[in-house]
């Protein structure tokens, strides 16, 4: 072995080392977990443990609740993901304009609901949607629209959940998008003015073909956290009314921690596990088809 | 310096208490008696909140992080018996003083895990104005005259709705099946009865006052005031525990305060004297682990004295678990009480197998569809039997493997089986 493999290795033995802990024995147990019946029983007497191979995967999907968990994530996903982009986006162009002042303030002012503590937040939330007494149908009401049931009503429940959420994580994407707008090289913009483009034609064949790699990374990474949602909810509805903001992880944390069947929970994180991972592939899929 | 170290030491044997919600804020006024009358014992008090304390107690028994006391929600002894958590506490009290149903929640296949702390309840609760004017001023007796109360509130709009059954709580559905001498579950706890007659009757009495609109199909959260609306006449009766009449009395306009009451629980006909309520309170238990025993059984034994009862429903307002300590003036004083101590010799544990809270999840899932119409009756019904067989199945493969075991060989190695005797 060449010196300089030899030294590589040794410099990147002690994260492997550490990776390889903290990460692939975890999900490869979580994976051994999945296809036994380990539950309460099993921690009175171990002899309880059955291997039940992919039992758990096959109750998992033949169950409705898993289904609308998935369909309420999903839900949240498509809906939250792309207003969360838009909602960067147009923050960031905002921030970043030549005219705006006070950037580094405007800057903050968005970045703030991101380090915010989520539990505050959503009891915050919570007396914001409060049907009778909160802001938002106080404000609604004074122009002569009778607001929803927020977090009541099971139409409108998630949606509301996607508002925080948007607000809550639009800031941290919202930076990610300035950076790009900053990387892109300003005589562009310049020789695109001297052909006579506007700034819609600027914005269309300009900005959004150089955003092209942050649009994957924000893509990627929203989807990733939106597929994953579960304190907003935990918090704010538990799950209700009629499960309809019951998502995937919630689901899991309902199974493992309050049913103690560890199994069968250790299934549904592996299922959201395979999603994840395949909407990823997906996306950098198209990213790769359309460059 | 050494010698002034021990002389400050504290060579009291420490015990660990885990007490839950506002219980455990007020039991520690009772601690400093305790440990008066004991000197050689230090009790540390732990504090945990209602909504954590399920999952702590969980996670503290498989880190091997256990108290040496703790009290717990009767409801959760079968899960805690499952994972043979808890020490056998026959020998610490005599049962009876006790209500014999309430105290059955602490006996799982003929052993006893609990001693009963305070109990808990559910009467109906009723305005003794609308009642009167509708026939039944002290409440109805049986589900016929109830029926009809319903039915005259309604033709004579007396209150908006006749009845408040919240559609996110189980529990008014249990009390009407318990009531019909439904026991929910086989009597090994391995399926579901509810096609059966005593439970499916009691289900479509429940669907049915949704569907005549005696009942509204609100949840709790849907309801902004409860005490505003009971006042404003939006409903005349409702179905609560001990808490509410502290409650009623504090949040109600004084001009009401003489127009509500309480009855025990309708009976489904007049052969019985009322219907049965849930079992429910907090239970003492000591853990498997602890190396306190004698110290652990002292603190329940003071805990479980009349007198030590009496002031523990004075500072938190639960009920006292011994008949002794319900002739204290502060409970006979309140005429909303007799309804409860009445209903308390008529109560049933529910099923005592670690899954039923999942069932009783099924139930409340189910009884809301029904409730709104989305699902009938009969689809209900099967899905609920459907979904506790599914639970149960583990439950079944454990006691066909030790069937099996004791009959290959009448060994003495075979398996512990107290635990799949635990129906009732």
């Amino acid at each position: 072995m060449r010196t300089e493999t030899r030294a590589a290795l040794l410099l990147i033995a002690p994260a492997m080392v550490l990776i390889g802990f903290f990460f692939f024995a975890p999900v490869i147990a979580g994976f051994l977990l999945s296809l036994t019946d380990f539950d309460l029983y099993t921690i009175g007497n171990p002899h309880n443990l059955r291997l039940v191979g992919l039992r758990n995967y096959r109750d998992l999907l033949g169950s409705s609740i898993f289904w609308t968990a998935l369909g309420n994530t999903l839900y949240f996903a498509l809906v939250g993901g792309p207003l969360t982009v838009i909602v960067s986006l147009a923050a960031a162009l905002l921030v970043n304009a030549k005219l705006a002042r006070w950037k580094p303030f405007f800057r903050t002012v968005y970045f703030v609901p991101v380090v915010t503590s989520l539990v505050a937040v959503s009891i915050v939330f919570k007396y914001l949607y409060h049907p009778r007494f909160g802001v938002l149908n106080r404000a609604l009401a004074a122009v002569g629209i009778e607001g929803p049931d927020w977090l009541g009503d099971p139409r409108w429940a998630m949606f509301s959940i996607i508002l925080l959420a948007v607000w809550r994580g639009f800031g941290y994407t919202m930076i990610i998008f300035i950076a790009g707008l900053q990387n892109i090289p300003e005589e562009l913009y310049e020789a695109a003015r001297i052909d006579g483009a506007g700034p819609l034609r600027q914005f269309r064949h300009i900005t959004l073909p150089m955003l092209g790699p942050t649009f994957l990374f924000v893509g990627i990474v929203t989807a990733i956290g939106q597929l994953q949602i579960f304190g907003e909810p935990y918090v704010m509805t538990r799950g209700g009314p009629l499960n309809r903001t019951l998502t995937a992880v919630m689901l899991m944390y309902e199974q493992g921690f309050r049913w103690w069947r560890m199994g069968y929970a250790a299934s549904v994180a592996f299922v959201l596990f395979l999603i994840i991972g395949a909407t990823t592939l997906v996306q950098m899929r198209l990213k790769r088809e359309r460059s | 310096m050494f010698l002034t170290c021990t002389g400050h030491k504290d060579n009291r044997e420490v015990l660990t208490f885990w007490s839950l919600g506002s219980e455990g804020e007020q039991v520690s006024l009772l601690i400093p008696e305790f440990e008066r009358r004991n000197p050689e014992v230090r009790v540390v008090v732990q504090q945990i909140p209602w909504t954590a304390a399920h999952e702590k107690l969980l996670t503290a028994y498989v880190g091997e992080s256990t108290p040496d006391v703790a009290q717990m929600g009767n409801t959760w002894i079968p899960e805690f018996v499952a994972m043979r958590a808890l020490a056998d506490v026959a020998n610490v009290m005599p049962p009876e003083d006790y209500f014999p149903g309430i105290w059955a929640t602490n006996v799982v296949a003929g052993t006893v895990y609990g001693i009963p702390w305070y109990v808990d309840t559910r009467v109906l609760f009723y305005r003794s104005d609308i009642l009167a004017k509708a026939g039944f001023p002290d409440g109805p007796r049986t589900w016929a005259q109830w029926r009809v109360a319903m039915q005259r509130i309604r033709q004579q709009h007396l209150s908006r709705y006749a009845i408040l059954l919240p559609t996110n709580e189980w529990e008014p559905i249990v009390m009407l099946a318990l009531s019909n001498h439904s026991t929910l579950l086989d009597p090994a706890g391995t399926r579901g009865e509810f096609r059966q007659p005593p439970f499916a009757t009691a289900f479509a009495w429940y669907a049915e006052t949704f569907r005549d609109g005696y009942a509204p199909a609100f949840s709790n959260t849907q309801i902004a005031n409860l005490y505003q609306q009971f006042a404003q006449g939006d409903f005349a009766m409702y179905i609560t525990g001990p808490w509410n009449v502290g409650e009623f009395r504090k949040r109600l306009p004084a001009e009401l305060q003489d127009k509500w009451a309480t009855a025990p629980l309708p009976a489904p006909d007049a052969s019985q004297p009322m219907g049965i309520s849930m079992a429910g309170g907090s239970s003492l238990v000591i853990f498997k682990d602890t190396k306190h025993r004698a110290a652990a059984e002292k603190l329940i034994r003071f805990l479980s004295q009349p007198e030590q009862q009496v002031r523990f429903f004075e500072l938190t307002g639960d009920l006292p678990a011994r008949r002794a300590a319900w002739t204290a003036p502060a409970l006979t004083r309140e005429p909303r009480f007799p309804a409860f101590r009445e209903q308390l010799e008529h109560v049933a544990p529910l099923p005592k197998v670690p899954e039923w809270e999942q069932i009783a999840t099924a139930i409340l899932d189910r009884g809301e569809a029904a409730a709104r119409g989305a699902a009938s009756v009969s689809s209900a019904l099967n899905a609920l039997d459907a979904r506790a067989d599914g639970l149960l199945e583990k439950r079944r493969w454990m006691l066909a493997r030790e069937r099996s075991a004791i009959s290959d060989q009448r060994s003495a190695a075979a398996p512990a089986s107290s635990l799949l005797l635990a129906g009732r």
